[in-house]
């Protein structure tokens, strides 16, 4: 993972409420054993019409969503199943940056550990980007240096992340090894509870 | 100030502290499946690292097992995940209850059937449904495939310490109404979001009086609520289940652990973040007509009319849903008609499960227009269930006895609900395409779900003659 301190990328507008992770990623596509590949069946059913052709009103199919690195969602987002194939998809499919007025905690944490940024921001700026991401391309710069988002147009909001994640993230770092290193703590515990 | 047994559970497994970061808590087990795990195991032989404690390790076959003939797979992909986790518990020295092992079956059905399960302990699986070893006070939550390499590697995970929800349920249950009804209730009064954020402790006498069954039951659809992991408090009730079961401590170990595990229990002026008190005597057997699980009424009662929405976002999750399932506001629950009925899924898919839906079942007949399938959660459950005839029960009345395995409640083997069909589904989750692709699920109580069966459409268990014996 390489690490990110600001962000710059187009952001697509998701206004739905308690989109699940089987809708994020339908369950017929759990069954490989790799980790990539799984940006192409990102929001299937929603994505294409049961000839597999895509579907025209899907938000993410609109010609000026092509590109978009950013989602702006809603409500409640990922909540459902804590298959971390939800994020994989995402990421495969371009996404490095995900906001919305609130996350199901499994997802939030399966998006930190896989190096993309879960944004909380407040319900009346979520309005804004939806309101700016309908039917146009925008731009948002996202730094996780500064823990805000903002746009050209003068927009400006903060976001809480976890010092931890923070670091995480902007350095890349992989948790294991990070973990591996406090071996003496994990032994001493063993020992004491033996 | 006293301690839940939230927190007690929390500072026992605390491997190191440090300002600024989440606590590294130690994990006591880690249950393993087929569909979550080969990335992991692939992580790990990526970077030359081991499985630190195979022996705290325990894995199993279930989710695209199929429930047919469970040794013949057709689904190259499902073949493949799960000879990779049989070449990969090899590899790295854990214990596998294979296809054709006796002690197959969901994992968090053979994770307490087996005594791997105990109070006071931390328990993590590649799967959101974790939370139903809660039941047994232990502190038992969902993780993603990052999580699950984290643990094989290390026996850890950073954590940070979430808030703590106590639901009380007090009161008595009228007759009919099962575990499945009071979690459904629960969730159909407080919603899908209560719970983020939170541990819930489930207590009140409802739950003291409720068997492990129907506890785990109630932990299960905890993470329904949202909520991170719901837990109960280990009594005499949670002892007794463990006795004689195989990976169980046994005699006078069990009984001086039972005094520790007792002690566990949250102190009387414990303060939570968070309270909500429950009549359990106004619960009635609940059906939901949603897309999640908050989406729930009474048997007896109907769908809400829009205008009836509290939010505009509530009013538009009603919308969407009304037009997925195929439903109309007001409708009347004892309206929808059912073309399959589902008994399993590590929510309802124990012995107490299958007895109380074979209760319903005896000398009646499944509907003409429905297909019925009851899944047992283990090969033991159905080896016992065997014993007691519960399978002639079903059989005789026209439902469908399977093998064990996950089947039709997230339909990844060839257990699917056919585009615009209602299901009855002992399961645990609603969602779009859930069942499958345009799958209608209703979520019921085992109860329920056999009665929808016999009768073709929804009706109050408590009215069907031989449910007093339903309690
Ligand atoms: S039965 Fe359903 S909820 Fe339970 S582990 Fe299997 S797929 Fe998950």
């Amino acid at each position: 993972m390489a690490g990110l301190t600001t962000f710059r990328g187009k952001a697509a507008g998701m206004d739905r409420v308690n989109v699940d992770t089987d809708q994020i990623i339908p369950k017929q596509f759990l069954k490989r054993i790799e980790k990539t590949g799984f940006g192409q069946y990102l929001f299937y059913d929603w994505r294409f019409k049961q000839d597999g052709s895509p579907n025209p009103d899907f938000e993410l199919n609109r010609p000026e969503n092509e590109g978009v690195s950013i989602l702006v969602a809603n409500e409640n987002f990922g909540c459902g199943s804590s298959r971390e194939h939800a994020p994989w998809a995402l990421l495969d499919y371009g996404f490095k940056v995900i906001i919305a007025p609130s996350f199901a905690d499994i997802f939030h944490q399966n998006c930190l550990k896989n190096g993309m940024l879960p944004v909380v921001l407040k319900e009346q700026e979520i309005k804004y980007l939806l309101d700016k991401t309908k039917n146009q391309s925008h731009e948002l710069t996202v730094s996780i240096e500064s823990k805000t988002v903002t746009d050209a147009d003068g927009f400006s909001a903060s976001f809480e992340i976890h010092p931890y994640w923070q670091n995480m993230l902007m350095n890349g770092w992989d948790e294991i090894e990070l973990t591996l290193q406090m071996e003496d703590s994990i032994k001493k515990y063993e020992e004491s509870v033996q | 100030m006293g301690k839940t047994i939230i927190e007690k559970l929390w500072e026992n497994h605390v491997v190191h502290r440090e300002e600024g970061k989440p606590d590294l808590l130690y994990i006591d087990l880690h249950l393993v499946h087929e569909v979550t795990s080969p990335q992991a195991f692939s992580g790990l032989r990526l970077k030359n690292r081991s499985v630190r404690r195979p022996d705290r390790t325990f894995a199993t076959m279930d989710h695209n097992v199929p429930t047919v003939n469970r040794f013949n797979i057709t689904d190259p992909i499902a073949n493949n995940q799960m000879e990779t986790l049989r070449n990969n518990c090899e590899e790295f020295g854990i214990t596998l209850a294979d296809i054709n092992s006796p002690e197959q079956g969901i994992v968090h059905v053979i994770g307490p059937e087996l005594g791997l399960t105990q109070p006071g302990m931390t328990i993590v699986c590649g799967d959101s449904h974790t939370s139903t070893h809660g039941a047994f006070g232990s502190l038992a939550f969902g993780i993603g495939t990052s999580e699950v390499e984290h643990v094989l590697a290390t026996q850890t995970l950073w954590q940070s310490k979430p808030r703590t929800l106590k639901v009380q349920i007090d009161g008595e249950l009228g007759q009919g109404v099962l575990a499945k009804d009071v979690i459904l209730y629960v969730l159909s009064k407080y919603g899908v979001n209560f719970g983020t954020g939170h541990i819930i402790e489930f207590c009140g006498n409802v739950i003291r009086q409720m068997s492990m069954e129907e506890r785990m039951t109630v932990c299960n659809m905890s993470i329904e609520g949202g909520a991170k992991a719901g837990l109960i408090a280990p009594d005499d009730t949670t002892i007794e289940y463990l006795r004689g079961r195989k990976y169980a401590p046994a005699d006078a170990e069990l009984e001086a652990l039972a005094e520790k595990w007792k002690a566990l229990a949250s102190d009387e002026d414990a303060q939570y973040n968070k309270e909500v008190y429950i009549d359990g005597s106004e619960i009635a057997p609940m059906v939901s007509w949603g897309t999640n699980p908050g989406q729930t009424a009474p048997v007896t009662g109907r769908i809400p009319y829009l205008s009836e929405c509290t939010s505009e976002n509530d009013q538009r999750a009603v919308e969407s849903a009304l037009a997925y399932m195929g439903l109309s506001e007001g409708q009347n629950i004892s309206d929808i008609k059912v073309q399959k009925v589902f008994i399993g899924s590590c929510t309802n898919s124990r012995l107490e499960d299958l007895r109380m839906a074979a209760e319903v079942a005896k000398g009646q007949k499944v509907h003409e227009d429905v297909q019925a399938i009851v899944v047992p959660g283990s090969q033991k459950v159905k080896m016992m269930a065997e014993q007691e005839g519960l399978h002639k029960i079903f059989l005789d009345a026209g439902f469908e006895w399977r093998e064990s395995g996950c089947s039709m409640c997230l339909s990844m083997n060839a257990d699917i609900v056919p585009a615009g069909e209602h299901c009855a589904s002992t399961s645990n989750r609603n969602f779009e395409g859930r069942q499958g692709s345009g799958a209608r699920t209703h979520l019921v109580s085992p109860a329920m779900a056999a009665a929808a069966a016999v009768n073709g459409c929804f009706v109050d268990v408590r009215r069907m003659t031989g449910a007093e014996a339903v309690h």
